[in-house]
């Protein structure tokens, strides 16, 4: 195994991501966890974890660079930098050409431009809500008694689909807790609530422009019914990096490697 | 006239007030010359900024006790009031009195007080600021003065229609409105025109009816006349920021705007903007400039978010970022060629009719091309004013227009400019952010 040269840190609302590069920027190491609320105790131990990593492979004192809505608090960072660039320079590294990304998070969601020389041309976010996010799916899932983890296979699994017709989280709940009180079963329900988040991401995609292909990235399209219905959606193959979760952290390390 | 109105307003408005806000000026002056709350990334405020600051003052502290003594109207930030500033009125804008009540941050209290009483929250937040002020007696400015006549002209918005019916119900008193047709193309139709100048002949003369008196050729005239230099001035000062590093940042012009809005027609406010314009004429001499490391210029467009002005201005210089022009501060200036002092009556028909807002989608994507060459500028951030939905309509087009065709970076920034409650610090910070990181990959 190679040395780790720079770090990058993705601190999310669901998640804290670390990831290490090498010399070539090649992702060689990483750690995820899920968010605890005293962030900064967690950041400081995840960020000793890394760099005793890089000790331990041959990095020595390497820099570190900061994204994600919590990247304020990461104090051991050189730099903060925006989680749509950190993206947008995990997953062009990772595909090796520019399009149209879909970042999926637990609290907002990013549609970002990429040219064909990966900079970022243009970008659209979520308004003030969680319409069309993670938490959206986590707090159906919750009602519907689903795993969250099963929950993109019982959608593709469902034979039929019922419409909700709201993205708003409170109002989606409303509709659920309605219709299963109307007897309705589970699954079309879940495949409904897809469909409702996917609509609102093709809304986002819409505003920026649609330029091919179309890629992932985000812990919420470890959900296989994101991309299949996405590709649905838009009549589009949607492009997947390995680590979907990690692009964040690895754009971050990136940048750090290139600050060197 | 009530002699009791007229003592206490010959005291308190004339005599103990302004000398207070004089010593206010004098204080804010001497701190300014101390270095007192400089921020790092960006420059001290304009030294004449103190006696802006000072006149607006005096203008709400006058409304304070002019009721009994002048006659009050209140006005539509696009009206035409040329003639009631020449009959003499005390004019009011209840939207300048919503952006006091936004930068004092105590508009989302008034607005609840509007929203308890039945108005939605998908109204404008400076009707729901000023309804809300309306039905709670609470006013930042101490107290506002009943009118006696309103003046509505939809030249910004169809809202100020319903505003003002309100009003007029609320108060009991003679509403005007001017309603100018919009203007689809190049040019207004004629019969646009005679429409509009037929309202104003009839303005006039419910404003004669109301203050008791005719409406002098001469003082209409002098104006008129103080209206168009003091329009034609602050466009000069706007223009300075073609200058690279750009000696005034639109968020100071934000607030120094005031005056042309609210006090056009007065002798003060031409010598005010005089001066301004001689004091940015040094900076560009002396080579300041509004943002210390300018490197990044940008526009912006819409309203101000006025309860984050500071915020906003700071994160974005400290990334190297000055605004050097604004549609919305621009809207005060572009109109100066119309304004023809020889027929007052001729001039503020084409002046009223064509502001931005009662153009085209189209016209203000052309007015933002011009400004990005004139300005030399790197980008745009369009404010989308949930409030404001005029100038919001058509911003997604035009951010694909200035993206596409002219290679520039363009936020969409979702905010609201008087209510707080449609604002999220970290994430507009984020927008902003990436928006900066977009600008440093183009460079």
């Amino acid at each position: 195994m190679t040395g780790v040269s720079a770090l990058g840190i993705d601190v999310g609302s669901a998640t804290v991501k670390v990831v290490g590069v090498d010399d070539a920027g090649a992702l060689c190491w990483d750690a995820l966890e899920p968010a605890q609320a005293r962030a900064e105790v967690q950041i400081a131990r995840m960020v000793e974890d890394a760099r005793r990593a890089c000790d331990t492979l041959g990095g020595g004192k390497v820099s570190l660079i900061a994204t994600g809505c919590g990247r304020g608090l990461v104090h051991q960072a050189v730099r903060e930098v925006t989680e749509i660039t950190c993206h947008a320079r995990g997953v062009f590294r990772e595909v090796g050409h520019g399009g149209t990304l879909v970042d999926v998070g637990g609290q907002d969601s990013k549609v970002i431009a990429i040219d064909p020389g990966g900079a970022v041309t243009d970008f659209a976010m979520n308004d003030k809500c969680a319409a069309g996010t993670g938490r959206f799916l986590e707090n159906a899932a919750r009602h519907l008694g689903v795993p969250l983890e099963s929950l993109g296979h019982v959608a593709l699994e469902a034979r039929e689909e019922v419409r909700i017709s709201s993205t708003c989280t409170v109002f989606a709940e409303s509709e659920i807790v309605s219709l299963l009180a109307h007897g309705v079963a589970v699954e079309p329900i879940v495949r409904g609530i897809h469909r409702a988040l996917i609509l609102r991401l093709v809304a986002m995609i819409r505003s920026v422009g649609l330029v091919a292909p179309l890629m992932l990235s985000g812990g919420v399209v470890c959900n296989p019914a994101i991309g299949t219905m996405l590709a649905e959606e838009t009549g589009q193959q949607v492009v997947l990096p390995r680590h979907p979760q990690l692009m964040g952290a690895y754009g971050a390390a990136l940048i750090a490697l290139e600050g060197r | 006239m009530n002699p009791a109105a007229s003592l206490a307003y010959a005291c308190n408005a004339r005599v103990l007030g302004p000398a207070a806000l004089r010593a206010a000026r004098l204080h804010a002056e001497w701190q300014a010359r101390g270095g007192a709350g400089r921020s790092p990334h960006l420059a001290p405020p304009l030294r004449i900024a103190p006696r802006c600051k000072e006149m607006v003052a005096r203008h709400w502290l006058e409304g304070r006790y002019v009721q009994g003594v002048r006659k009050v109207a209140w006005v539509t930030s696009g009206a035409p009031v040329e003639f009631l500033t020449a009959l003499g009125f005390y004019l009011l804008y209840p939207e300048n009195h919503a952006a006091i009540c936004g930068t004092a941050r105590v508009a989302v209290d008034l607005a609840a007080a509007a929203e308890e009483a039945g108005y939605s929250r998908d109204l404008c937040s400076y009707v729901r600021t000023d309804l809300g002020s309306l039905f709670s007696g609470r006013t930042p400015v101490g107290r506002l003065p009943r009118p006696d006549l309103l003046l509505a002209c939809t030249n910004i918005c169809q809202t100020v229609l319903f505003w003002y019916r309100v009003l007029a119900e609320h108060f009991g008193v003679p509403l005007v409105i001017v309603d100018t047709p919009f203007v689809y193309g190049e040019e207004a139709s004629p019969n646009s025109l005679r429409y509009v100048g037929t309202q104003i002949d009839e303005a006039i003369v419910v404003a004669e009816k109301v203050a008791g008196r005719a409406l002098s050729a001469r003082s209409f005239e002098r104006v008129a006349t103080r209206s168009r230099r003091a329009t034609e001035l602050w466009l000069e000062i706007l223009q300075r920021n073609r200058h690279v590093p750009a000696p005034i940042s639109a968020f100071d012009q934000f607030v120094l705007m005031a005056p042309i809005v609210e006090l056009r027609g007065q002798a003060a406010t031409v010598d005010l903007y005089a001066a301004m314009l001689c004091e940015v004429d040094e900076r560009i001499r002396r080579g300041v400039a509004s943002v210390r490391e300018e490197k990044y210029r940008v526009l912006w467009d819409n309203l101000p978010i006025w309860f984050r002005l500071r915020a906003v201005a700071e994160l974005l210089a400290e990334r190297r970022i000055a605004v050097v022009a604004s549609t919305y501060t621009n809207a005060w200036g572009e109109l100066a060629p119309y304004l023809d002092t020889a027929s007052p009556r001729e001039s503020m028909i084409r002046a009223y009719t064509y502001p931005i807002l009662n153009r085209g989608t189209g016209h203000k994507l052309h007015i933002m091309q011009g400004m990005i060459d004139d300005y030399h500028l790197d980008g745009v951030i369009l404010h989308s004013d949930r409030s404001c939905k005029p100038y919001s309509l058509g911003q997604m087009d035009q951010r694909e227009r200035l993206t596409g065709g002219l290679k520039r970076p363009a936020l969409l920034l979702e905010a609201d400019h008087n209510d707080m409650r449609c604002y999220a610090d970290e994430q507009a910070a984020t927008r902003l952010a990436a928006f900066a990181e977009m600008l440093e990959a183009q460079r």
